[in-house]
C-alpha cells in the first residue's frame, strides 16, 4: 500500500509500520511517501495516487464535506495515530511583552492567554501593527484549538490579530526573522525554535485539551468497499505500530528511526523530548514533564471516536467555515469510522470501547469505562476551560461559545 | 483561443521552470502574466497581484498558504481550486501528474482558462523531459570519460589497441553483467589504489 505522510514526530505509527515489521506480520508492504503539503496529501489521497495518508483530523471531514473550494470525494478515518503533539511557541520577544503582562514560563493556558489579551491591547492601544500567528492549514486541529485559545481570553482570532498559514518547515525561520510572532505547529517544529533560542512554548495541546485528538489515517471511502481486507490488516499494523511507538522501552529506538531524513530528519535527543513529554519550554530551561503530551497508544489513543469529528465539525461552524444543519453535523460524525476499526480488531487482544462517542471534557481523573475487557481507562481529558462538549447537543455547545445557530 | 486580459500568476522557487512557463504563456497571446519565486510573506503578494488564475508547482510546501485563501472572507476575490466537479478528474490526474496545481479566482468560468491549463501542463511535461534528458546527457559525458581513462589503462599496461582495450571492457561488463561505465569505474579505482 501506498501510504503519504509529512516530516512530523506524529506520523510514527506508519513510519514503525513500515520499518519495524507490524506491516509485514499482516501481509503488506507499505510504500511511505513523504509529501511537502496536506493540500498534496489530500489531492493524492482523493485521485487515488495514495491509498491512505497521515492526516490532520479535521481534513476528511473537510473533504467530505467539500468545504474550502475543492472536490467533494467522501473519505474517512477508521484510525486516529494518536492524541496530542502540537504547541504554541512565541517569539523571545512576545514572550517579553507578554511577562510584562503577566505571563509566567510554565503558566497554565488561561494565564497565558489573559497576558497576550494585554499584549493585544497594548497594540492596539498604541497603534502597533497586530501580531501576526501562524498555524498549518485551516482543517487543522491546531486552527481551532489555536482560535479556541485566543478566544477564551477575548482575542478575535480573524480581526485582533493575523492569523496566517505557515508550512512547518519555514515556522523558525519566519519566526527568527520577525514575519510572525507565534506559530501553532506539531513538533519537532517547537523544539527546534527553543532549541535556536527564539522561541518559547507557552502553551502544549494537552494542556488545551487534554487527550485530544489530532492525526489520523485518511483514505478514500471506497476503498475501505473495495479492499476491506487490506484495510484491515493495516488498522492491525497500524495498532501494534502504535503500541511499540508508545512504549517508553522503545524511546530512543523511535528517535533515532524517525531522525533520519527519509522521515522527520531532525536531531534524535530533539524528537525525544515530545516522545518523553520532557518539553523545554526556553532554551537553557530544565524540561518541564508535561503529561500525555503526545500519546501514541494508551487511553484508547488509537480510536476514532466520533465526538472527536463532530467537535472538528464544531470549530468549523464556530468560525464561519461551514454553516450548521443537523443532518451536515451527521454526515462530519460519519467520517469517523469505529465500525472498522471494531471489526479489524475484534480477533486481536485489543481492548474496544463499547461506546462510538463520548462527552469531552467530562474526566477530571482517570476512570474506568465500558469496554471488550473492562479495564480501559480514559482521561482525564478536560479542556482548560472547563467547558464540556457534548456529542448529543452540538447545536446547545455552540450556542454556549456565542454562536447563533438558529 | 485564449483570454489575453487575463491575469496569470505563477508561484515556483524553481525559477527556470517558471520562466519556461511564463514565455509559454506569452507566447500564446498572454500578456498579463507574473511570477513569484520568493516565497516570503506570500499571501500578501499574491493579494497585491490580484490574479485570476494562479499556478503552483505541487513540491511546493505554500500551496497550503494558498488553502487558507479559500477561508479569508475579508480578501473580496476569492481563489478556488481549478476543479470543484467530478467531471475534471482526468484535467486534476494531468495536472498533478504534471507536478502543478492550479487556482481561478471565484466566479471566473473554467471553460475560459482550459487552453491556459492544458498549456501549462504541457509545459511543466516539457520541463521534466527536458531535465531528465539533461541529466542522461550529463551521465553519458561522465560515462564515455570514465571509459576513455579505463581504456587508456589497458592500453598501456596489456599493450592493447584502443579496440581490443574496449572490446574487454565490454566482454567482461557482459559476463559479470554490470555496466560498462561501471567495470570501467572499477578499473581507474584499482589502478589507483595500485598506483
Amino acid at each position: 500500500m501506498k501510504l503519504g505522510f509529512i516530516p512530523l514526530v506524529d506520523s510514527a505509527p506508519l513510519i514503525v509500520a513500515a520499518e519495524r515489521g507490524f506491516a509485514a506480520a499482516e501481509g503488506l508492504r507499505l510504500e511511505l511517501v513523504r509529501e511537502t503539503s496536506w493540500a498534496n496529501i489530500r489531492d493524492r489521497v482523493m485521485l487515488g495516487h495514495f491509498d491512505g495518508a497521515h492526516m490532520l483530523g479535521p481534513l476528511p471531514i473537510a473533504t467530505t464535506l467539500g468545504i474550502g473550494g475543492h472536490l467533494e470525494v467522501p473519505l474517512i478515518a477508521p484510525f486516529s495515530l494518536g492524541l496530542g503533539g502540537n504547541a504554541i511557541t512565541v517569539s523571545e520577544a512576545l514572550f517579553k511583552e507578554m511577562q510584562a503582562s503577566g505571563a509566567e514560563l510554565g503558566a497554565g493556558p488561561a494565564v497565558m492567554a489573559k497576558a497576550l489579551k494585554g499584549v493585544v491591547a497594548e497594540r492596539q492601544n498604541t497603534s502597533r501593527p497586530p501580531l501576526t500567528v501562524a498555524m498549518v492549514h485551516p482543517f487543522s486541529g491546531h486552527n481551532y484549538e489555536l482560535r479556541y485559545w485566543l478566544a477564551s481570553a477575548g482575542i478575535d482570532p480573524d480581526h485582533d490579530i493575523r492569523l496566517v498559514v505557515l508550512p512547518p518547515p519555514f515556522m523558525v525561520d519566519a519566526l527568527n526573522e520577525g514575519q510572525i510572532d507565534a506559530f501553532c505547529v506539531g513538533e519537532p517544529w517547537n523544539s527546534l525554535a527553543v532549541d535556536r533560542g527564539i522561541g518559547v512554548i507557552i502553551a502544549t495541546k494537552s494542556a488545551l485539551w487534554r487527550q485530544g485528538p489530532d492525526k489520523v489515517l485518511g483514505l478514500r471511502a471506497s476503498f475501505a468497499e473495495d479492499h476491506p481486507d487490506r484495510l484491515y490488516r493495516l488498522i492491525r499494523a497500524l495498532h501494534r505500530a502504535a503500541a511499540w511507538a508508545g512504549d517508553p522501552a522503545n524511546r530512543s529506538d523511535l528517535a533515532s528511526l524517525l531522525a533520519q531524513p527519509a522521515y522527520v530528519g531532525a536531531p534524535p535527543q530533539i524528537i525525544e523530548r515530545a516522545l518523553g513529554g520532557h518539553m523545554v519550554l526556553r532554551a537553557s530551561e530544565p524540561p518541564a514533564t508535561i503529561p500525555d503530551f503526545l500519546v501514541f497508544h494508551d487511553h484508547a489513543a488509537n480510536f476514532p471516536w466520533q465526538s472527536h469529528a463532530l467537535w472538528f465539525y464544531s470549530q468549523m461552524v464556530r468560525w464561519g467555515q461551514i454553516a450548521h444543519s443537523a443532518e451536515t453535523a451527521d454526515r462530519a460524525r460519519r467520517v469517523y469510522r469505529p465500525d472498522l476499526y471494531r471489526t479489524a480488531l475484534t480477533t486481536t487482544d485489543a481492548d474496544l470501547p463499547n461506546a462510538s462517542a463520548k462527552v469531552e471534557g467530562a474526566l477530571t481523573e482517570p476512570m474506568p469505562v465500558a469496554s471488550r475487557s473492562g479495564r480501559m481507562v480514559l482521561g482525564p481529558d478536560g479542556f482548560f476551560d472547563g467547558l464540556l462538549f457534548d456529542p448529543d447537543d452540538v447545536e446547545g455547545y455552540l450556542r454556549k461559545l456565542g454562536v447563533n445557530v438558529d | 483561443m485564449t483570454d489575453a486580459a487575463l491575469r496569470i500568476l505563477i508561484i515556483d522557487d524553481n525559477a527556470l521552470r517558471a520562466t519556461v512557463l511564463e514565455e509559454g504563456l506569452r507566447e500564446a497571446g498572454l500578456v498579463d502574466v507574473r511570477v513569484i519565486t520568493d516565497m516570503r510573506e506570500l499571501l500578501r503578494k499574491i493579494v497585491e497581484n490580484d490574479p485570476d488564475v494562479i499556478f503552483i508547482d505541487l513540491e511546493n510546501p505554500n500551496r497550503d498558504v494558498l488553502e487558507q485563501m479559500f477561508q479569508v472572507s475579508r480578501t473580496v476575490r476569492r481563489p478556488v481550486a481549478m476543479f470543484v466537479d467530478r467531471s475534471d478528474t482526468a484535467s486534476i490526474e494531468a495536472a498533478i501528474d504534471a507536478g502543478v496545481s492550479a487556482y481561478i479566482v471565484d466566479g471566473l468560468k473554467k471553460e475560459r482558462v482550459k487552453s491556459i491549463l492544458d498549456m501549462t501542463i504541457s509545459r511543466f511535461n516539457a520541463y521534466s523531459r527536458l531535465r531528465e534528458e539533461l541529466s542522461r546527457t550529463k551521465q553519458a559525458l561522465e560515462d564515455r570519460k570514465i571509459i576513455d581513462k579505463a581504456k587508456g589503462i589497458l592500453m598501456r599496461n596489456r599493450n592493447l589497441s584502443e579496440e581490443d582495450a574496449y572490446a574487454l571492457l565490454r566482454k567482461t561488463a557482459m559476463n559479470e553483467n554490470r555496466r560498462v561505465a561501471d567495470v570501467a569505474q572499477g578499473l581507474v579505482t584499482a589502478a589507483k589504489l595500485l598506483g
